[in-house]
């Protein structure tokens, strides 16, 4: 039954182990140069005391590649699952040789048993590698990376670590009962695909978020927390928040809004807000030709600060990564584990 | 000689649907029984009951002794080639051979080997490539090389072109004889079937309508032609089968046990497949389902 089942996985085993070959081989070769890169930066940068310009720079500079291999990873698990997950039983009722091979001298529950197990690893073991290859090349971007990039985030988060593992136990498992489910191998696939991804949405946007409660806190406003800060000539000036919160770095910030003094928040949801405070006189007036726009900007953020202006953030902390890999791998475990216990039912009770 | 098969008030519903109802049956041991039926009369859901591919929906159905597909044990006891014979179209023939060693503890593999080799079947050929009767015929080895005590053939030759056809019908029997199988094979066309088999059963509209020996099926139905009369009739061990009236004729097939005394008869023999159509014409005239277990003759002797 294992030859059988390998024998039957053998083509698209190697052609998803060529794709891991070149991208591990692509990571490798260039992995080294960028590791390279980033601690001549960094020792440089340290040395003025502001590392902040570096990271923007060597991000940026980075940003396809890193989008690239990060889409990889995140698209793999759906790929085996679509590819051999769906086809695992439906090419079987299709051509009628499940009656061919449930007559041999193995009970149908072994042969799903085996199936399953042989399958559903290959696919476990394609996305580990692939993850694995990834969040070691990655490692230098996933340092400097932007907010909205860094490993907390949810486009990062699904292709770092071992979540990846769970999903592609999954994402196989859901190909296998909906193709066990619809019986016909091309519109089971285009269900699998339409039902993982669904799932991969809610998972980080509406799960996620909740696996442990948020941290609330209430900050000064500064250069981290702040995206844009306009002052016109006349009205009132504006102020965008960024999605991040001072002194935790790489952290998933769920929220982030702008309070007034009162402690009331005045922007619309947005983070973007305009701050009843005066441009003609004060702090935040201009000054014309007297002194440089950075300091007037710094001083009229300080006056802002004074008055009682702060940022709510709720996020979950950077050190939260691992603990939040492992929950959500263990969500994917059971899933997996329910879908398999399915399956070994059906083909126990429903024949042919 | 112990049934090879029993089955009782055996039936299997697919939805509202009965596809097979009240199948009270028992084979005997080394026959080579013909399942005959038009198409949709339940003889794939008959066979899969026994391969133990289904489950059934009520009655119960022994084989050899075992509840169908119950363990490694009763799978290996018997052996299924399933309609349109389907085999792995990208597994090559010797991969098949691999396959069928790799799950069978009582493969042999020199009978499948020399099977092959007879039959002119290019081991490195993929299946997918193979014409109909090759293919029946590599189903065929998958189905003998694991040595089974009973095989079920369903509707084995349907694909096949004459020729064809009777080439697998002559290996078939020659394994038969060389194996001491019993098999159960399908077919909706008795011709298929009428030189291989010892043992018939005519199932149609989902009821078995009569089961028994070809030689005491054959001994026992006869039609009769006389003077035109009203059925009814007869005597009491003569059970009517289809009566045709004419003007002046009718025309009678019956089930008797005893010979034929009255005299205004003319008593003619029937051949297999005119007795097949009487019992599959029967069940057209009536649409009645009543008569299902009245006419299971038994061949224990």
């Amino acid at each position: 039954m294992i030859w059988l089942t390998w024998r039957q996985l053998r083509g698209g085993a190697a052609m998803v182990s060529g794709a891991l070959v070149v991208l591990a081989a692509a990571l490798a070769l260039t992995g080294p140069g960028l590791a390279a890169g980033y601690a001549e930066g960094i020792t440089g940068c340290l040395r003025d005391g502001d590392c902040t310009r570096f990271f923007d720079r060597f991000f940026d500079e980075y940003q396809t590649p890193f989008l690239g291999v990060t889409v990889i990873v995140l698209v793999l698990p759906a790929v085996t699952g679509l590819f051999w997950g769906a086809p695992l039983i439906t090419h079987e009722l299709e051509a009628g040789t499940h009656l061919l091979v449930w007559n041999q001298t193995i009970t149908r529950t072994r042969w799903l048993a085996v199936k399953l197990g042989i399958t559903g690893l290959a696919a476990m073991a394609a996305a580990g590698i692939a993850s694995l290859a990834v969040t070691w090349w990655s490692g230098p971007l996933d340092r400097s990376a932007e907010p909205g990039f860094t490993m907390m985030d949810p486009l990062v988060f699904g292709a770092r670590g071992i979540a990846p593992v769970g999903y592609a136990a999954f994402a196989f498992i859901l190909g296998v009962t909906v193709g066990i489910l619809v019986r016909r191998t091309l519109p089971a696939m285009a269900l699998t695909l339409v039902v993982f991804a669904a799932i991969q949405i809610a998972m980080p946007s509406l799960v996620r978020p909740h696996l442990m409660p948020p941290v609330r806190s209430v900050v000064e406003l500064g250069p981290v927390n702040i995206d844009q800060f306009l002052v016109p000539d006349d009205g009132s000036p504006r102020m965008l928040l960024e999605s991040a919160v001072p002194g935790q770095t790489g952290a998933w910030v769920l929220s982030s809004r702008l309070l007034d003094p009162a402690g009331r928040p005045i922007d619309d949801g947005t983070g973007e807000a305009a701050l009843p405070i005066s441009v003609a006189s004060g702090a935040c007036a201009r000054q014309e030709g007297a002194g440089s726009p950075k300091g007037h900007m710094e001083t009229c953020v300080a006056e802002i600060n004074r008055l009682g202006y702060r940022q709510a953030a709720t996020y979950h902390p950077f050190e939260r990564f691992w603990a939040f890999q492992w929950i959500e791998t263990g969500v994917y475990a059971l899933l997996t584990l329910a879908l398999t216990g399915l399956c070994l039912r059906w083909v126990r009770r429903r024949l042919s | 000689m112990t049934p090879i098969l029993q089955s009782q008030e055996l039936g299997k519903k697919y939805g509202r649907r009965w596809a097979l109802r009240d199948c009270t049956l028992e084979i005997p041991a080394g026959r080579v029984v013909g399942l005959v039926g038009p198409n949709g009369a339940g003889k794939s859901t008959f066979l899969k009951l026994a391969a133990g591919q289904l489950a059934p929906t009520s009655g119960g159905i022994t084989v050899l002794g075992g509840r169908p597909a119950d363990g490694p044990a009763q799978l290996a006891k018997i052996g299924f080639v399933a309609q349109d014979t389907p085999v792995y179209p990208r597994l090559t023939v010797a991969d098949h051979l691999r396959l069928g060693a790799g799950l069978n503890p009582g493969w042999d593999a020199g009978l499948a080997r020399q099977r092959i080799e007879r039959l002119g079947l290019d081991p490195a050929q993929r299946a997918g490539g193979l014409s109909g009767g090759q293919r029946a015929q590599l189903a065929l080895t998958m189905g003998l090389a694991k040595r089974p005590r009973l095989l079920l053939l369903d509707e084995p030759v349907a694909s096949l072109d004459p020729l064809a056809r009777r080439e697998f019908l002559q290996g078939l029997m020659e394994a038969v004889v060389e194996y001491e199988l019993s098999v159960v094979l399908s077919s909706h066309l008795l011709s298929d079937l009428e030189r291989a088999c010892d043992h018939l059963i005519v199932l149609t509209g989902s009821r078995v309508r009569v089961a028994g020996e070809v030689e005491r099926l054959l001994a026992t139905h006869h039609r009769l032609s006389g003077p035109r009369r009203e059925p009814g009739r007869l005597p009491a061990d003569q059970h009517v089968i289809t009566a045709r009236h004419a003007d002046r004729q009718s025309t009678v097939i019956v089930r008797a046990d005893g010979p034929i005394l009255d005299p205004s008869w003319s008593v003619s023999h029937l051949t297999l497949e005119d007795l097949v159509l009487a019992y599959m014409d029967r069940q057209a005239d009536q649409h009645t389902d009543e008569p299902a277990r009245a006419i299971t003759l038994e061949g224990r002797r």
